[in-house]
């Protein structure tokens, strides 16, 4: 199977570059309003099946619900932090509805509205923000990885996912989630960049939400676009309105599906906007205008999936009732579960440092425990 | 059978992915090259490029790949070149490879080897002879392996392959040409055990990886002169062996460290520290260390002047007060 390597000059021009760029312009197919836009840029995109629609919606509608009783537990004290993803709906549902049970998610900090979408127990999903030391659910069970805080450093483990099973002949697909700061971290290129070499099934969603904190995007990036920067690593990239759930349930599964046939890696850069603050520890007065948010919740991802299909005669008054009925029930279930102060048993501390402690573990659980005992 | 350290790594390697298909190597330079110290000579023809394999030249993703096929069913065993080319990966190392079964509450463990070729004395030129075993000691959730003989790098090696938690595989560079009678396979004692590798009465002299020979060959000298040293070779750094490290102090009432490392909050720094915690009744005197000078390692013209020799660690004994003398070094407040 070995062979010597060859080395030769490159073509004047690569041949293939031209089908890894992404489009001019996002792939959109909703107007800001939610009415039809003239048609999406590559035209290679179908507008998504309206049963998909309707299970994002009702996602979204929960997704949303969620975040604000998140938010609303840490101003009380139940969370540590959070990280609200409010605005950005389209992108964590999207992304979990284009993937099977089989697949595997590779969610950040900011993306506890992905992980109930994937079934996961809110207050599971919340066990990390919450302050405990632990990421809260089976990754294994749940094929989704632990929240993952140092930024893009889960892209190469993802890497390494979707290659170990497709080294095994399965056709799963893993799906990285990434934001705009994430970009400018080594690890999304080296991730990017083995991804091509070992022809990965990864889909990379970059969240370009605006900031990183403070830092706009135009600190983190020269380059046209944070989609551009596939092209360099031989992956073919895509940008989507990320505020527009037709277009970024569309980019998605085709994305997902071309990786899952043995198409390689594919970039998705998803434009959207976070429009709380980073989390609810920070100020976001000190560095961005007011005006500039409202102009971005005015591309409602909801308001506009919910206008499209109104208009589709694809949901009802009742149907949007239901959804936000849903929604208020399983808040009151958060917040009830959640009402109660965070507690760990210490001994655990020392338990899942190794498969079984080491004898300097073993000693010091003990020394804790005479600690305690007294 | 005559066998050198790097052959012994190599039949470990391949006898592991012999026996377990899920045991990968990959790395820079590994494949058909065979790693630029031939550590995995042999093993892309014998397995194919799908099971020894070139990556690209990026430590991080090589790690961060590694993780990710630990957590979907393989073994991997990555190799970092060198010491220092580690740095990149050490992310990757210290939030990941280390915490990912606690993270998990022990759900996802990451069966991998980082193979870390390390230390000086072979004349490497600045960037190639980095003592980094501390970092990775330091960082709860990796076991640190360092095998100063030929046997122990074959049984080590399995072991760590075999082991459901991540493993730092600290291979001393300057012995991989080391030559020992060995019949392949071969098993010595598991991980967490020490071996008394000369037993002696007057003082411990304790020692991992490269400083192993300096202790023994100290020890042999110094038998000629009168004293008697015993040497305890740690093997694997974690998890330690308190038990024959204090059982022989006790017996000995003497203690030098013996290391290749700076010596300012290192291991070196630790064994003094469980020594004396553990021995302190026991003693006849503080416990010292011969360790490198905290400067970075300096390349190949002045590097004999940075690692522990035969006199640095006689020298250092003669310290140990058997004359009921204080230390002068550490006599006089500077």
């Amino acid at each position: 199977m070995t062979t010597q390597a060859e080395h030769r000059m490159p073509p004047a021009s690569p041949p293939a570059e031209a089908g890894l760029l992404p489009s001019a312009e996002p792939v959109r197919f909703l107007d800001d309003d939610g009415a039809a836009a003239p048609g999406d840029a590559h035209g290679r995109y179908e507008r998504p099946p309206s049963e998909l629609l309707r299970r994002a919606y009702d996602a979204m509608v929960l997704g949303r619900r969620f975040d604000a009783q998140a938010t609303a537990l840490t101003k009380q004290g139940r969370l540590a932090v959070y990280p609200s993803s409010r605005g950005q709906e389209a992108g964590e549902i999207g992304a979990v509805l284009a993937l099977r049970e089989t697949d595997w998610l590779f969610p950040t900090y900011r993306d506890s509205m992905a992980l109930i979408a994937r079934g996961i127990d809110p207050v599971e999903a919340l066990t990390l923000l919450r302050g405990s030391w632990h990421c809260g659910y089976d990754p294994m069970a749940t094929r989704t990885a632990p929240q993952c805080t140092p930024l893009a450093t889960h892209a190469p483990h993802a890497v390494g996912v979707a290659y170990a099973a497709r080294r095994r002949g399965e056709d799963t697909v893993a799906l990285v989630l990434i934001g705009d700061g994430g970009t400018s971290e080594g690890d999304f290129h080296e991730a990017l960049n083995f991804a091509a070499v070992f022809h990965a099934p990864v889909v990379f969603l970059v969240q370009n939400n605006g900031f990183a904190i403070s830092v706009p995007l135009s600190r983190q990036t020269a380059a046209p676009s944070l989609a551009h920067k596939g092209v360099g690593y031989g992956v073919r990239s895509e940008r989507v309105d990320g505020n527009d759930p037709l277009a970024v349930l569309a980019v998605l599964n085709d994305a997902v599906e071309s990786a899952r046939a043995g198409g390689g890696p594919v970039l998705v850069e998803a434009h959207t906007y976070r429009v709380e603050p980073h989390t609810n520890a920070d100020d976001d007065g000190r560095y961005r205008d007011h005006d500039e948010v409202e102009t971005w919740k005015r591309r409602d991802p909801i308001a506009r999936l919910e206008a499209h299909l109104r208009a589709a005669g694809e949901l009802t008054d009742d149907d949007v009732a239901a959804a936000r009925s849903a929604a208020e029930e399983y808040a009151a279930d958060v917040r009830k579960r959640l009402g109660e102060e965070a507690t760990g048993d210490p001994a655990e501390l020392f338990a899942h440092v190794y498969a079984s402690p080491t004898p300097q573990l073993r000693e010091q659980a003990a020394w804790l425990a005479e600690e305690l005992a007294r | 059978m005559t066998v050198t350290m790097g052959k012994a790594l190599n039949a470990a390697l391949r006898d592991a992915m012999r026996e377990d298909e899920t045991v990968l190597m990959f790395g820079e330079d590994v494949g058909p090259l065979g790693g630029v110290f031939r550590v995995t000579d042999g093993l892309t023809a014998e397995f194919g490029e799908d099971r020894c394999f070139d990556t690209p030249l990026a430590e991080a993703g090589i790690v961060g790949l590694a993780v990710g096929m630990a957590m979907n069913g393989f073994r991997p065993v990555v190799e970092m070149q060198f010491d220092a080319f580690a740095y990149p990966a050490f992310e990757q190392i210290a939030s990941h490879v280390a915490k990912m079964r606690n993270r998990t509450r022990g759900a996802v463990g990451l069966p991998m080897v980082i193979r870390v070729p390390y230390a000086g004395g072979i004349g490497g030129v600045e960037h190639h002879s980095d003592s980094s075993e501390a970092y990775y000691a330091h960082t709860p959730g990796l076991k640190v392996v360092t095998p100063a003989t030929v046997a122990d790098a074959y049984s080590l090696l399995r072991e760590a392959i075999a082991d459901p938690d991540p493993v730092v595989f600290m291979e001393p560079k300057k012995l991989y040409w080391a030559k020992d009678e060995v019949s392949l396979p071969v098993r010595t004692s598991p991980f967490g055990t020490a071996e008394v590798r000369r037993p002696g009465t007057d003082a411990t002299l304790v020692a991992y990886g490269p400083a192993v020979p300096v202790a023994l060959e100290a020890a042999a000298a110094a038998e000629a002169e009168g004293r008697s040293l015993e040497v305890v070779d740690l093997r694997t750094l974690v998890p330690f062996d308190d038990a024959t490290v204090a059982s022989s102090v006790r017996r000995t009432g003497r203690c030098v460290v013996v290391a290749e490392a700076t010596g300012f909050a290192s291991v070196s720094a630790e064994i003094a520290a469980r020594v004396q915690e553990r021995c302190f009744h026991s003693l006849w005197a503080p416990v010292l260390r011969v360790t490198g000078w905290d400067v970075p390692f300096p390349p190949p013209v002045l590097e004999k002047y940075q690692l522990p020799g035969v006199d640095r660690v006689l020298d250092t004994v003669e310290r140990l007060q058997f004359d009921d003398a204080p230390d002068p070094r550490f006599l006089v407040a500077r």
